[in-house]
């Protein structure tokens, strides 16, 4: 700070500069709240004056059914939870193994290398719930000694190997974005393949994914409630046992409310790392 | 034998020969800079010393073991060489110190706090104790550059390969990066470098070549490459040079 800086007073130029700024803030926060208002207004007379509002308020969006079914549903959703925490951690290293085998160049890993690209090819190209009932029913029916026989384990397996596939192309995609003059100084210095790996490329590559990562266990939360078609009792099951004896939807509305309140903050959270990766690269970072 | 010596080196890329046949020797404590246009082949050259490129033929020896031989270990070899890039390539994630150290203490096997102290000496030896702690993108160009040198120097190589260290800096900056290479003649480091910077090449070479489409077209002391060049190329080189004011 220079003496010059601090005896500064605006000038009366930039003063008037800055309240028509002010003003167009104002008025343009004015029409987005007035046209906001004009729209929820529009399409709640929409939904409330249609022939149907009154059957569809009593069976999706009934109160005392709501407060009936929602300690269960709840319970379910504990199930969901157990099952994305378990799934996520085993996600995170199979992609991550996956992603580093694609990378190798070793000779010695060429079945490995092989091996890993049909596995991406093979799981990402199977639907999810597809693959859930192929691991679930088909593993039990095998008979074979030691395997598992319950349903949320065999889902759980499926959920990896599906969600392996794709944390490996992501993480993949953030190996291959660290410019080669990285690897080059690294190896320069002495390092060796894996240490250039692990101590340069792999720190950069994992900071660059998060965003990517959260927007995939995002979606990963949601696909727990597909293990519920092999009769484990999540969420989703919970709502339609409660539906099925009291020919009432609600619940259903229960167990979505209960997926988004977990997911909405998990968005946010991906979208102020996004953001923030934004600022540093407009900031001019080295690579 | 020489320190580093470079016999009959060939480096073609996609069929277009880039280097063709380099002979050049650089004697332990002695000071090489490497001059010529873009493309001539300077920065492939010192690629190809520090294995970071394969030779398509000839041989480097350094300390009198041939480098570029098959079961030679490019990480060993990689050991004993220092390079210092034009785009510095610090590593972003790592304090100014972690990218000193980490060489070091992984591939040398120092403990870490020794490491550590070798580090704030070169730190403070070449003016940036107080950056230890910063990040990379916090440093100017010069200051990245310096930090670069230092993070080659501390494997403690044989020989320093620079490569045009000075051409991505502000002209304000070069001089503090010129000073440090200055520093390291003065402590007998051996240097192969190429470089833009004539008038650096005049002050700090013991030796000056000429490099032209791949060949090592002149070879010889700065007074003689600078004031009485033998060939043709070299003396239109230099007045190009001349012309475009960075004698």
């Amino acid at each position: 700070m220079t003496t010059q800086d601090q005896h500064w007073t605006k000038s009366d130029r930039q003063t008037e500069r800055e309240r028509l700024r002010r003003r167009a803030g104002r008025r343009s926060a004015g029409v987005a709240t007035a046209s906001t208002v004009v729209f929820l207004v529009l399409v709640g007379i929409l939904v409330v004056t249609s022939p149907g509002w009154a059957r569809v308020q009593a069976t999706f969006l009934s109160w005392s059914d709501f407060r009936a079914s929602f300690p269960d549903v709840l319970r379910g959703f504990g199930a969901n939870v157990v099952m994305f925490l378990v799934a996520e951690p085993l996600i995170l290293i199979v992609g991550l193994g996956v992603a580093m085998l694609r990378g190798t160049k070793t000779p010695v890993f060429f079945p490995l290398r092989a091996l890993a690209v049909l596995y991406t090819d093979l799981f990402r190209g199977i639907p999810t719930l597809l693959l859930i009932f192929l691991i679930g029913f088909g593993v039990p029916a095998l008979n074979l000694q030691g395997t598992p026989s319950d349903p949320r384990v065999l889902g759980v397996a499926a959920l990896i190997l599906s969600y392996g596939a794709y944390v490996a192309e992501v993480f993949r995609a953030g190996i291959d974005s660290v410019h080669p003059s990285q690897r080059a100084a690294a190896r320069s210095l002495g390092l060796g393949q894996l240490q250039t790996m692990r101590f340069v490329v792999l720190p950069q590559a994992v900071r660059r994914v998060i965003p990517p990562l959260l927007n995939d266990f995002i979606s990963l939360q949601k696909d727990t409630a597909l293990v519920a078609t092999l009769g484990v009792v999540d969420a989703l099951r919970q709502a339609q046992i409660y539906s099925a004896q009291h020919f009432n939807y609600t619940p259903y509305v229960a167990a979505a409310a209960l997926f988004v309140a977990l997911t909405v903050p998990l968005s946010r959270f991906a979208d102020y790392l996004a953001r923030r990766a934004e600022r540093r690269r407009a900031a001019g970072s080295t690579t | 034998m020489s320190l580093l010596s470079i016999e009959g080196v060939w480096k073609t890329y996609h069929r277009h020969p880039v280097l063709r046949g380099v002979d050049l020797d650089v004697e332990a404590h002695e000071v090489v800079c490497l001059i010529g246009a873009s493309g001539s082949g300077k920065s492939t050259l010192l690629r190809c010393v520090n294995l970071l490129e394969t030779v398509d033929d000839g041989a480097i020896h350094l300390d009198g073991a041939e480098i570029t031989a098959v079961d030679a270990d490019p990480d060993a070899i990689r050991q004993q060489i220092g390079i210092v890039f034009q785009s510095y390539n610090l590593f972003p994630h790592m304090t100014v110190l972690e990218n000193i150290t980490l060489a070091p203490v992984q591939v040398h096997k120092v403990p870490r706090r020794q490491a550590a102290e070798q580090a704030r000496e070169l730190l403070d030896r070449f003016g940036l104790a107080d950056k230890a702690g910063e990040y990379p993108d916090r440093l100017s160009g010069g200051q990245q550059q310096r930090v670069a040198i230092i993070r080659a120097l501390a494997c403690k190589p044989k020989v320093m390969l620079l490569d045009e260290i000075t051409s991505a800096l502000d002209p304000e900056l070069v001089t503090e990066v010129m000073g440090v290479v200055r520093e390291l003649k003065e402590g007998g480091m051996t240097m192969l470098m190429a470089t833009h910077e004539m008038g650096f090449a005049r002050e700090i070479a013991d030796t000056v070549c000429f490099l032209d489409g791949g060949v090592l077209l002149e070879r010889g002391t700065p007074e003689q490459i600078f004031t009485a060049p033998e060939q043709q190329r070299t003396r239109d080189f230099l007045s190009r040079v001349l012309e475009s004011r960075r004698l």
